[in-house]
This record gives structure tokens, C-alpha cells and sequence, in this order.
């Protein structure tokens, strides 16, 4: 059978993800760019008998999904980097109630009200916490709109795995540029029941269960945060993901995420078309973040490589990269911030500077 | 003969962290009594405040959630809408429901959620150590009044019950008091119809509890109910508000 391929945003494509992935509850509070995603999930998550609630506020669209989620049902909000920085409180007590829910961030310019052009100036936000205390967030970020639905899945299969919260880290170009794309729909869904035996359901046969972060005892909190340490330390060992393209004999590799990915694989396109060694590691999770990848490509001394990372930051994935290659390769970095995005030009010059 | 008065079932049958005169054990107690009552302590679902009260799940013997502070009636909202057969209650003191909490609380009325709220009124932030709370009254001191709330600087005891009141979304409101055992009972009573409004599907039900804090009002137990009775119960008017 021929599936049909649909031209949708990457913020409706989100909504459908969502939707498809099951979904159950939804809360939002209006913000540019990701309004679509909301509009659409307001008609239907209704017109599917889900729950959809335009929220008071940032904070009790993310409050209410921390409910939605300890009651047992598949729960997301969404926003962009304002909102997201109002919903930080509230992802903080999900990570510490542990539960599975999904935060999506279509990225725009900031610091405070920003603009509200495209942005990866949330990457430290995103994948060291962003709230109080310990705790990590899984992050996944597409580079396409068919990932953009895609990662949804990943996301909430992620967060129901771990019992931890999974964001999906987009910018304001992915939110709103149309691509076709196939949904799941000619696949036979997968089941997306989840054991919750955690979940508040009402105590019917069973002992009273509490969600909860709040542990006051000495000593209690200190046990819990190991626990959530050894998960996170599990976490970074299964789920690293990435995608490398002309790695394996290049002589410079440029690393970039989300839609700035796509605009640094029309660089290394070009480059390759005149010849030079050029590749490209594409991070898919953040956090965890794909370390592996950089050691493996960095451990023969015999195939000295350099990085070049392109951001539309001014610098922020570059740290993990430096990180992960830990001072045996040269790292580069490219950025612009506050709606300014690299272009394909500019990072061609930037390859071709380095020495 | 028949068994009249014991130990209710949906509170556990252990001390709770709370100061001598307090008026949470009876607030706890009288929900517990309640929920046995009208047999729903297997459908029950509490969301518990940030305040003296935060660990209330640790004295109920049902499921509960925690919330952050303020944020008790955003969670209860959702757990309600994804779990509509279940009975759904939040706890809340003056600080978490009128303060910090105030666009939640608004909101959830507003939408006119099928919620029951239990509204511990003290006028006092207890649990970090007695500073002002929206409902302290004009020239009560605490640690953060020290010459007394002063309507120049802190304005009026905020009475949000009065304000909950005016939107169509909210069924039922009562203001009741821990002063007496006749206050406890009117508690009670008050409590039983907030909880039946929610199973009769009628709509969101407050009980606004003025409740004794002697320990950072600087009175004896005794004291604080008669102030309850003098001078708070003047500027909270009891009784049935909707």
C-alpha cells in the first residue's frame, strides 16, 4: 500500500505526534512561535474525547500536566523560551516526583522577552536541568518535520521507560516550516500501554500510593538523588543518539543540531561537491548527549580530525563537545544568537578557515 | 451495642508533627471522618499543599499528590479531568490558596472545575516561621509586621472567599471555625457538602476553615480560639457566603 505523505508545520506535526503516541492530556498557554501546535491540539484532543485546557499561565499548564501525569495518563505541554523558563518550576517537581511527562520547546531569541525569531539559546537550560536540585531532562531534538512527529513517540516512550521527564527541544524555524511528512497511521500502532502501579487511581485493593519529592528525613533526599543519579548514569549509557553523515574519512567534522543541522549539512554538501573532507555528527538526544561517537572518532591517533560546531547560540553545545573529545581534537565554534542563523555560506568560510 | 465514635479509617492512626493547639489535626480529622462517611475512600484522590500541611499524606490513608506551592488546584484540575470518577480534594492554607497560588485558584473556580477545596485559614505563614499572610488581620504582628499589618503598606486581610463568590463557576462556599466543638461539627457539616456537591456533580465547593495557630499568634491555645471567636471571626464573617 502506497502511504500518503501530508504537508504539515513542524509545530502541527508535533501536535499530531502527540496525539498519535497517545497523548491524553494537554495543557497550554499561548506564546509565538508554537501556537499552531496548540490550535491544533485544542480541536483535537476534543474532537477525540482527550483533555485539552488552555491554562491560567505557563505554570499551571505544567502544574496540571504533573497531575495529569501522577494520575497515570500519557501528559505533554508546550511553549517557547519564556514560558518554558516559567514552566522550570515545574519540571524541577516532576523530575523529583518522577514521572513520565513531555515537554515540548519551540526555541526563540532571548534573554528575557527576546524576540520572536528562531534560537538554540536554550541548550543549557534544557540539557542541565533549568529548575532547582539534581536532576536531568531528557532531550531530544529533530531536524526535520517528519522527526519533528517522530520524536514525539520517542519522547513519551522515553519518559514512561525512565519515569523522567523528556523535552523536545525545537527552534521557531522547525515550528513553522512546512515539509511533507508520513504519519504513523498506516502502521500498525504500537501498544502504548504502560504499567503504572505508581499512578493515583484511587486505593482499590491496594495501599494508598503518594507522588511526591518531598523527602525531609536525614539522609532520604541524599538516597533518593543517588537513585536518581545511578537512572541518569543508565540513561546516558543506553540511550545516546545521533546521526553521522561522511564521517568516516573526513578531515573536519561540523556538529550542529535541529534545523541549524540541516543548514550544516548544505555546507558539508557544498564542500564535499569541491572536494574537501568534510563530514557531520548530527546530535538527536542532547541529554543524554552522544559522547561515544566523539571518542570513538577521536581515539585512532592516526586520523586527527577537527570539529567545527555551528549553534544558533553563542556557544553552549560546544561545551559537551569539548567535553566529549576532552582536549584530543581542535573544537570550533560558529554561532549567532538573538534570530541571527548561520547560513550555509558563512559556515562553508568557517570550515575552510580552520587550519 | 452499637459503635458510635472510632478511630477513622482514612487517617492513620499515628502523631502528627503539628504544635499543641493547632487546628490541622481536627481539619484532617474531620476530612477522614467525612470520607468514611460517604464511602469514598477508595475513589479519593487529595493533592496536598506546601505549607504546615505538606506532609498530610503522610496522616491520610488514601491516594494523594503532592503540589508546589500554589499550585494545588492546577494539579487537582487535571487529575479530575483525566480521572473523572474519582473524588478529587485539595488542602490549602492562606499562603498557598490566596497568595502565591491566587491565578490557580481564580481559574480553577472560574472553569468551574468539580473540585472539593478545604481552605485552612490561620492568617499566618506558619510552617516558615510566622511571617504575613494575605488574610492577617489589620495590626496583628507576625515576623514580618513587626509593628502590626499596617493597611498603608500591606493593605486589607485579602478575603477571597468573598471574591471566589462572585464567579458563576462556584457553587458552594462556607466560612466555618475551629473555635468551639460547635464550630467543629458546622465543619464538618460543611465539609460533608462540599464533598457531595463533587459526587453529585454540582461544581466547585470551597469550606474556608479559620483555624488556630497559637504558636506564632504568641497565645495559648485557649487564647487563640477566643480570638478566633473575637476579633478574627469579625473580619471573616461566618456562614454560608454561596
Amino acid at each position: 500500500m502506497k502511504t500518503k505523505k501530508i504537508l504539515m508545520t513542524g509545530n502541527e506535526a508535533m501536535a499530531q505526534g502527540a496525539l498519535d503516541a497517545g497523548c491524553t492530556f494537554y495543557a497550554g498557554y499561548p506564546i509565538t512561535p508554537q501556537n499552531e501546535l496548540t490550535a491544533y491540539l485544542s480541536l483535537h484532543m476534543h474532537t477525540q474525547g482527550r483533555v485539552f485546557i488552555q491554562a491560567e499561565s505557563e505554570l499551571a499548564a505544567v502544574n496540571m500536566v504533573f497531575g495529569a501525569s501522577a494520575a497515570g495518563v500519557r501528559a505533554m505541554t508546550s511553549s517557547s523560551s519564556p514560558g518554558v523558563s516559567l514552566k522550570q518550576e515545574g519540571i524541577s517537581y516532576i523530575a523529583g516526583a518522577e514521572l513520565p511527562s513531555v515537554i515540548i520547546n519551540v526555541m526563540r531569541g532571548g534573554p528575557g522577552l527576546g524576540n520572536i525569531w528562531p534560537s538554540q539559546a536554550d541548550y543549557f537550560q534544557a540539557t542541565r536541568g533549568g529548575g532547582h536540585g539534581d536532576y536531568r531532562c531528557i532531550v531530544i531534538a529533530p531536524s526535520s518535520v517528519q522527526e519533528a512527529y517522530d520524536s514525539m513517540f520517542l519522547a513519551f516512550d522515553l519518559a514512561d521507560k525512565y519515569r523522567n521527564p523528556a523535552l523536545v527541544l525545537a527552534d521557531g524555524i522547525l515550528g513553522q516550516m512546512m515539509e511533507p511528512m508520513q504519519n504513523h497511521k498506516a502502521r500498525k500502532p504500537q501498544s502504548r500501554k504502560v504499567n503504572k502501579p505508581w499512578a493515583l487511581t484511587g486505593c482499590i485493593g491496594r495501599k494508598p500510593n503518594i507522588v511526591k519529592s518531598f523527602y525531609m528525613r536525614e539522609g532520604d533526599l541524599e538516597k533518593f538523588n543517588l537513585k536518581l543519579q545511578r537512572k541518569y548514569k543508565n540513561i546516558s549509557a543506553k540511550e545516546q543518539r545521533y546521526e553521522s553523515i561522511n564521517t568516516d574519512d573526513a578531515k573536519i567534522i561540523i556538529v550542529a543540531y535541529g534545523s541549524m543541522a540541516r543548514i550544516a549539512k548544505a555546507a558539508m554538501n557544498r564542500l564535499r561537491d569541491k572536494g574537501k573532507k568534510v563530514g557531520l555528527i548530527r546530535p538527536i538526544t542532547l541529554w543524554p548527549f552522544p559522547e561515544k561517537i566523539f571518542s570513538q572518532i577521536t581515539k585512532p591517533q592516526s586520523h586527527k580530525v577537527k570539529f567545527l560546531v555551528v549553534e544558533m547560540s553563542y556557544g553552549q553545545m560546544v561545551e559537551d563537545v569539548k567535553l566529549s573529545v576532552c582536549g584530543k581534537s581542535k573544537v570550533e565554534f560558529l554561532g549567532r544568537s538573538g534570530g541571527g542563523v548561520p547560513t550555509e555560506e558563512e559556515i562553508a568560510k568557517a570550515v575552510l578557515r580552520i587550519r | 451495642m452499637e459503635k458510635i465514635f472510632a478511630h477513622p479509617k482514612s487517617l492513620r492512626n499515628i502523631s502528627t508533627h503539628y504544635c499543641a493547639g493547632c487546628g490541622h489535626g481536627i481539619a484532617h480529622r474531620l476530612i477522614a471522618e467525612v470520607i468514611d462517611g460517604l464511602g469514598i475512600r477508595e475513589r479519593v484522590i487529595a493533592v496536598a499543599p506546601v505549607g504546615c500541611a505538606v506532609i498530610a499524606y503522610d496522616y491520610w490513608d488514601f491516594d494523594c499528590s503532592e503540589a508546589a506551592h500554589g499550585r494545588a488546584l492546577a494539579v487537582a484540575t487535571a487529575i479530575k479531568r483525566v480521572r473523572p470518577d474519582n473524588i478529587v480534594f485539595t488542602y490549602q492554607g492562606d499562603g498557598d490558596l490566596a497568595a502565591i497560588g491566587t491565578n490557580e485558584t481564580i481559574h480553577a473556580a472560574n472553569r468551574g472545575e468539580n473540585l472539593t477545596v478545604i481552605f485552612i485559614n490561620n492568617a499566618i505563614y506558619g510552617m516558615t516561621g510566622g511571617q504575613m499572610a494575605p488574610t492577617t488581620l489589620l495590626e496583628q504582628k507576625t515576623a514580618t509586621t513587626p509593628f502590626g499589618r499596617d493597611v498603608k503598606y500591606h493593605g486589607h486581610p485579602l478575603k477571597i472567599s468573598e471574591m471566589l463568590a462572585l464567579l458563576p463557576g462556584v457553587k458552594y462556599i462556607e466560612r466555618t471555625s475551629l473555635d468551639s466543638p460547635q464550630g467543629v461539627l458546622k465543619t464538618k457539616q460543611a465539609i460533608k457538602q462540599a464533598f457531595q456537591n463533587q459526587i453529585d456533580n454540582i461544581g466547585f465547593s470551597l469550606v474556608e476553615i479559620l483555624s488556630p495557630c497559637p504558636t506564632y499568634w504568641g497565645m495559648k491555645p485557649e487564647a487563640a480560639l477566643e480570638w478566633i471567636k473575637d476579633v478574627m471571626s469579625k473580619e471573616f464573617p461566618l456562614g454560608r457566603i454561596k
